[in-house]
């Protein structure tokens, strides 16, 4: 599993000099033939089986957000008969000809006689939406503020580390919930900027990590020597070399953003109170729990399987890019 | 041990410093300002006078910081805009109930996560890690609130066995403290046991990788005795740090679990408050949500000192 903390036996070469390695150790000591980044990723993603999957139903996941009205069956504002299970037909007439038609509903209907399966699917959108802008937030600013303060350290290490600490005592809802209340309204770019900050700590601690042991390589004292400016060294020389558990960060921080908006839209601090996102569809089945279960748990599954399948997908570019667990902060 | 107890209580009041003037300043920085926000539209020059007069709107920022600060020191946050009742007694009310769902939460969680880590961890790569590695994937996956609907599906519409909505207070007995708040603290428990269990396992794993395990398995240790005194103490002490700061998971899930079960916990008054821009109550449970973690945090560091020996000799551990 991904979970393995096998040190492997890469770690343990310091201990022995060359003669005085065991044998048994020996045996299966082998020196991995090189591969670019791209091919240790696709072998990575494609030995994993639970990668794979992660990988598959992401993939599903953005193509289905991305040609939703033309997967959907039904828009999401048409309307059918109220509560109707899962796997059943209501007679509407769909077309307009004057007659009625069988229409099926896959995952039943809601309780003002939305279809489901379709609702979900353009709700899939704003998930995916939401997600990537928070992420863009997050990783834009805390990429900067990580490179600087593990770059030239003193005042504004100090200031990232104060604020690391007062991101501590506020959980990402909770700062959320207050950005939306001192922002003074609901709307897209209000729960963007409201989850996107709550994450800024996460890249700007890991990119000051990886930035502070970069500083000590040679190549960036070569790169000194040659006369390269800081901004060239920065940009040229240590992001790209910390960009792996860059990316892993962000796969795994998706999930998380997707998991706080449906908080913020159960709470009814979401988007928009019209807009069909998962959070608020759970929430409105909530009250018919007693009568029609589906209704908030067709929402909640669908929560559950893209979170599952990105922190799946996340853990095995974990394991491709072979960075160590503790490296990348997890909720 | 005494000077790293000093520093670590130090750095939570700081923080709390911190806290407190972000949320002065936030509030001040409101679109409109609480008056507009607490008068509407409609409000008559003069009532909004009286108020910035009442809130002290009117003195030099300085001067408003340090009362606001006095009153935050004394406890005083000022009435409800809506009930005008003492924001006091408001929180009051809600945090009994958040608590007892955090307590619940908790305990579950970790007498899930500590047992399933280490059955996980002792049994690497058996049909029983697996169990336990899917179900903590799950339990990430799952939002709390998600559960709580599963929980009063299963439990309270299909069998009917446990109350589904409100809550009882601990006074009238503790039966029916626990029915109402056992669904809700399982509800916010398992999420938090699955990040615990995660934890559990790798930490422990890590542990028995080392050296002096290989030690102690040499020179004939019994393999109970090198689970329990040699491994499991060491690998314990990054799960509780774990586990204290994930309490913030707790809370957060609370918050939206309580309003699954009707519950007018802290989360529900918090969200209630904002969309009725009742700022005082917002900015009391603002701050005694980040009391509360900070101080627990402060108090899981303290723990520390007595687990980890290292802590209470080494110099710069911390």
């Amino acid at each position: 599993m991904s979970t393995d903390t096998d040190t492997g036996f890469g770690e343990r070469r310091g201990e022995f000099g060359p003669g005085e390695m065991p044998s048994e150790y020996e045996v299966e000591e082998e020196t991995e033939e090189y591969k670019g980044l791209g091919g240790r990723l696709v072998e990575g993603i494609l030995g994993d089986k639970m990668a794979l999957f992660g990988a598959l139903v992401v993939l599903l996941f953005v193509l289905t957000a991305a040609f939703a009205p033309y997967i959907a069956p039904h828009g999401q504002e048409e309307t059918f008969a109220f509560m109707k299970e899962p796997m059943t037909s209501s007679a509407a007439d769909v077309d307009g000809d004057g007659r009625t038609e069988q229409v099926f509903h896959p995952l039943g209907t809601d309780s003002f006689g939305h279809d489901i399966l379709s609702r979900l699917i353009f709700g899939a959108r704003v998930s995916l939406l939401v997600a990537l802008a928070t992420l863009a937030v997050s990783l834009t600013i805390g990429t900067t503020i990580g490179v600087l303060a593990g770059y030239y350290g003193g005042i504004i290490d100090s200031l990232l580390m104060r604020y690391v600490d007062f991101q501590w005592a506020f959980p990402e809802l909770i700062l959320g919930v207050a950005i939306i209340a001192l922002s003074g309204g609901l709307g897209v770019v209000n729960v963007i900027i409201a989850i996107g900050i709550a994450y800024i700590d996460d890249f700007a601690r890991l990119v000051r990590g990886e930035i502070l042991s970069i500083r000590e390589e040679e190549y960036i004292t070569a790169a000194r020597a040659v006369g390269m400016g800081d901004a060239r060294i920065m940009f040229r020389e240590m992001i790209p070399n910390a960009v792996a558990p860059i990316i892993v960060q962000a796969t795994l921080m998706i999930p998380l953003a997707i998991l706080a908006e449906a908080g913020l839209s159960f709470l009814g601090l979401g988007v928009k109170p019209t807009t069909p996102t998962w959070g608020l569809l759970l929430s409105d089945g909530r009250q018919f729990i007693d009568r029609a279960w589906w209704i908030s748990v067709m929402p909640g599954l669908a929560i559950m399987v893209t979170v599952l399948s990105f922190n799946m997908f996340g853990d095995g570019l974990r394991d491709a890019f072979d960075i160590s667990e503790g490296e990348v902060e997890e909720r | 041990m005494r000077r790293y107890i000093a520093k670590r209580v130090a750095h939570s009041l700081f923080i709390m410093w911190l806290v407190a003037t972000s949320v002065f300043f936030g509030l001040r920085a409101i679109p409109g300002g609480p008056v507009r926000a607490m008068l509407g539209q409609e409000g008559t020059p003069e009532a909004r006078r009286a108020i910035r007069e009442q809130l002290g709107l009117d003195d030099p920022w300085y001067v408003q910081y340090a009362d606001w600060m006095t009153d935050l020191l004394v406890g005083e946050f000022g009435s409800s805009i809506t009930s005008s009742e003492p924001v006091a007694a408001v929180v009051g009310q809600a945090a009994p109930k958040t608590f007892s769902i955090g307590i619940v939460a908790v305990v579950v969680g970790l007498s899930i996560a500590i047992p399933a880590g280490v059955i996980s961890a002792t049994r690497k790569r058996e049909p029983v890690d697996y169990v336990a590695t899917v179900a903590a994937f799950l339990g990430l996956s799952m939002p709390a609130f998600f559960v709580g609907i599963l929980l009063a599906l299963v439990f309270g519409v299909w069998f009917n066995v446990l109350p589904v909505v409100g809550y009882t207070p601990l006074k009238e007995g503790i039966r029916p403290w626990l029915e109402h708040i056992l669904l809700p603290g399982v509800a916010v428990g398992l999420p938090y046991g699955a990040v615990v269990m995660r934890m559990m396992r790798s930490s422990l794993l890590e542990v028995m990788d080392e050296p002096y395990m290989k030690t102690a398995l040499a020179k004939g240790v019994r393999s109970r005795v090198r689970l329990y005194k040699h491994a499991l103490q060491n690998a314990l002490i990054p799960v509780i740090t774990v586990a204290g700061i994930q309490l913030a998971l707790v809370l957060v899930g609370s918050v939206t679990v309580e309003i699954v079960f009707g519950i007018q916990g802290l989360g529900r008054t918090l969200v209630d408050s904002m969309l009725d821009r009742n700022y005082p109550v917002t900015q009391a449970v603002i701050l005694l949500v980040a009391a509360v973690l900070v101080f627990t945090n402060l108090a899981v560091d303290i723990a520390y000192t007595a687990i980890d020996p290292r802590i209470r000799y080494g110099g710069d551990s911390s």
